[in-house]
């Protein structure tokens, strides 16, 4: 270091204005970065002030998340009367059975057939038919008269399965999914497990707005009401801003205190497109609620479900 | 003059309608009628030539002959045909009439095949479309990125295991595991300086309940010493006791998972156990060890 300093300097350090970069003297600039490099390393802010300023709340996007004014309170009288008179109040009073059909778009590929399957192995009750050029507004009074309650459909796209519609079926609204990063159960990397044959849990997260209150219970009207403990296996839709996960798991309890959880079962990711009001109908059908970039895509802090 | 054409373009110059594969050669005029680079295909060739070509689903005759090869702009002359199938055909016989066979061979097939493929379109339209979006590239990307960051905050194996523990505490497995050696800990801890007395009590009311039905189940202490030894709370004897023979009340209900009083820290092993041997642990329950001091 430069020892035959001028006094100046010395006098720089202490304002709260100094800063290493605004020296204009390259020689000069680099030995005082050396020096704060060094006290930074030393665990200090430099010799002015004792301490460093306490840790602060790390800033998340979720806590930076846009208030939303939709946003379901747990108490909320209109919210719970809302949800006992709507589509989904049979099943909740379970005077309905989940009886769900697979389907996909034409001419599914292998990749996609092959998740259908296990998409029907994780939701019990359900049935895999292949498309063969039908068309849906056909199909949906034939699915009504044979009591399904719940329909849906898988599409394709070169080969790997991108969408997914939703269809709730006695007259219930259409929501319609974009469908990534989808892994087969050979995908996942673990000891060669099968799910089997009893009814799973459910989990849903993070739900919080109306909109995010009617897709959740959505998904939870696919699986049956009184899940089987004893099979140990739970489906989890997850959502993390705007994104569904959706995982399949068996769980262990070790302790009360810990539980280990091994994925089987297909894994996939949705994003709501579009939410309408009654079976399937893209043109004439009444939107609750479409996904329009321009418009819900400006702030990263905003989220709707 | 076709014939010097033909010299020149088809066979050794270039010619820049003609496309070239391993087998074959095509020509990419469009007024060429089978769509192949030969000498009796080539419409710049031909001085006497005819072509069907389609134009918004109506199907048209094209004409050449050698007395306008000198005016290209009414070189070509055009027919409308019919949309009759039948009718066209004998349209094309009585235009093309004294024409070379190979032409007015060629014209009715290439008609076919086109009143072929309107047809087919026809019946297509009806038929439900696939809708193609085009995908937009930044938008992909920015998606991508953003389902990857959502993932990691979202800690999903966390959050899961949060949830079951959550649902155990709940007591919404009921009694399936019988794991709440450790709340009852507490709850006791916290409510030992308070009612001590209170617990006695009901120890003692416990032990009165319990007696009868208990009896056999006692006598088979010394087989638990070692699933005994397995718990954490080894020091806590008394309150295990306790904790047992509410576990016990509370399982005889149950009927099943009997081996879990025995040693619920195995968690693995004893929740197969139960699904196996339900029955056989029915006669064999723990017992408190030193019920009488």
């Amino acid at each position: 270091g430069e020892d035959g300093a001028p006094p100046a300097p010395e006098r720089v350090l202490f304002p709260p204005t100094f800063s290493v970069s605004e020296i204009k003297n390259k020689q000069r600039r680099h030995f005082m970065f050396l020096r704060w490099k060094q006290q930074q390393r030393k665990g200090g802010r430099g010799p002015p002030g004792g301490r460093a300023p306490p840790k602060a709340i790390p800033k998340t996007i979720e806590n930076q998340r846009v208030y939303d004014e939709t946003t379901v309170d747990p108490n909320d009288e209109e919210v719970a009367f809302d949800e006992a008179t709507d589509e989904f109040a049979p099943y909740f009073n379970r005077q309905t059975v989940p009886k769900i059909l697979i389907t996909t778009s034409d001419r599914p590929r292998g990749r996609t057939v092959r998740f259908c399957e296990q998409l029907s192995t994780v939701i019990p009750n359900s049935h895999v038919y292949y498309r063969r050029g039908l068309a849906l507004k056909k199909i949906i009074p034939q699915c009504i008269a044979r009591d399904f309650t719940d329909l849906i459909v898988i599409n394709e796209d070169r080969k790997i399965p991108n969408g997914l519609v939703l269809c709730h079926l006695p007259e219930g609204p259409t929501a319609h999914f974009r469908m990534s990063s989808v892994r087969l159960r050979k995908e996942i990397k673990r000891t060669g497990k099968e799910p089997t044959e009893h009814k799973p849990e459910v989990i849903l997260n993070n739900f919080t707005t109306r909109l995010g209150h009617s897709i959740g219970r959505m998904f939870a009207s696919l699986f049956p009401h009184d899940p089987q403990f004893i099979g140990r296996q739970v489906a989890t839709f997850h959502n993390q801003r705007d994104y569904i996960f959706f995982r399949f798991h068996r769980y262990i309890f070790k302790s009360e205190k810990k539980v280990g959880i091994q994925e089987l079962g297909p894994r996939f990711t949705l994003k709501l497109r579009s939410l309408q009001r009654g079976t399937f109908d893209s043109k004439f059908g009444e939107y609750e609620w479409i996904h329009k970039r321009r418009e819900m895509d400006t702030s990263r802090r905003k989220f709707h479900l | 003059s076709p014939q010097v054409v033909w010299d020149t373009l088809g066979n050794r110059q270039f010619c820049s309608y003609k496309i070239t594969t391993k087998t074959q050669n095509f020509c990419r005029n469009e007024y060429n009628i089978t769509g192949l680079c030969n000498r009796s295909s080539c419409p710049l060739a031909n001085s006497q030539y005819a072509t069907i070509r389609e134009e918004k689903g109506r199907c048209y005759l094209y004409m050449k002959v050698i007395e306008r090869a000198a005016f290209p702009r009414r070189l070509w002359e055009r027919v409308l045909l019919s949309k009759n199938y039948e009718k066209a055909l004998e349209e094309i016989d009585e235009n093309l009439i004294y024409w070379p066979r190979f032409i007015r061979h060629k014209c009715k097939q290439r008609f076919t095949k086109i009143t072929q493929y309107l047809i087919r379109i026809r019946k297509l339209t009806l038929k439900r479309q696939r809708k193609l979006v085009p995908l937009r590239r930044k938008i992909e990307r920015r998606e991508k990125r953003r389902e990857e960051k959502a993932l990691i905050a979202a800690q999903l194996d966390n959050a899961i295991e949060k949830e079951l523990l959550e649902r155990l505490k709940q007591d919404t497995y009921g009694d399936i595991y019988n794991f709440p050696i450790h709340a009852f800990d507490k709850a006791l801890e916290q409510q030992d300086a308070e009612s001590e007395s209170e617990s006695e009590a009901e120890r003692e009311e416990d032990d009165d309940e319990d007696e009868d039905e208990d009896t056999d189940k006692r006598e088979f202490v010394e087989a638990d010493d070692s699933d005994l030894s397995d718990f954490e709370d080894m020091d806590k004897l008394e309150t295990s006791e306790e904790e047992l023979e509410e576990e016990e009340e509370v399982e005889e209900k149950a009927s099943h998972s009997r081996s879990k009083g025995k040693a619920p820290l195995k968690g693995p092993a004893t929740s197969k156990r139960t699904y196996v041997k339900i029955e056989y642990e029915e006669e064999t329950e723990p017992a408190t060890k030193t019920k009488a001091t």
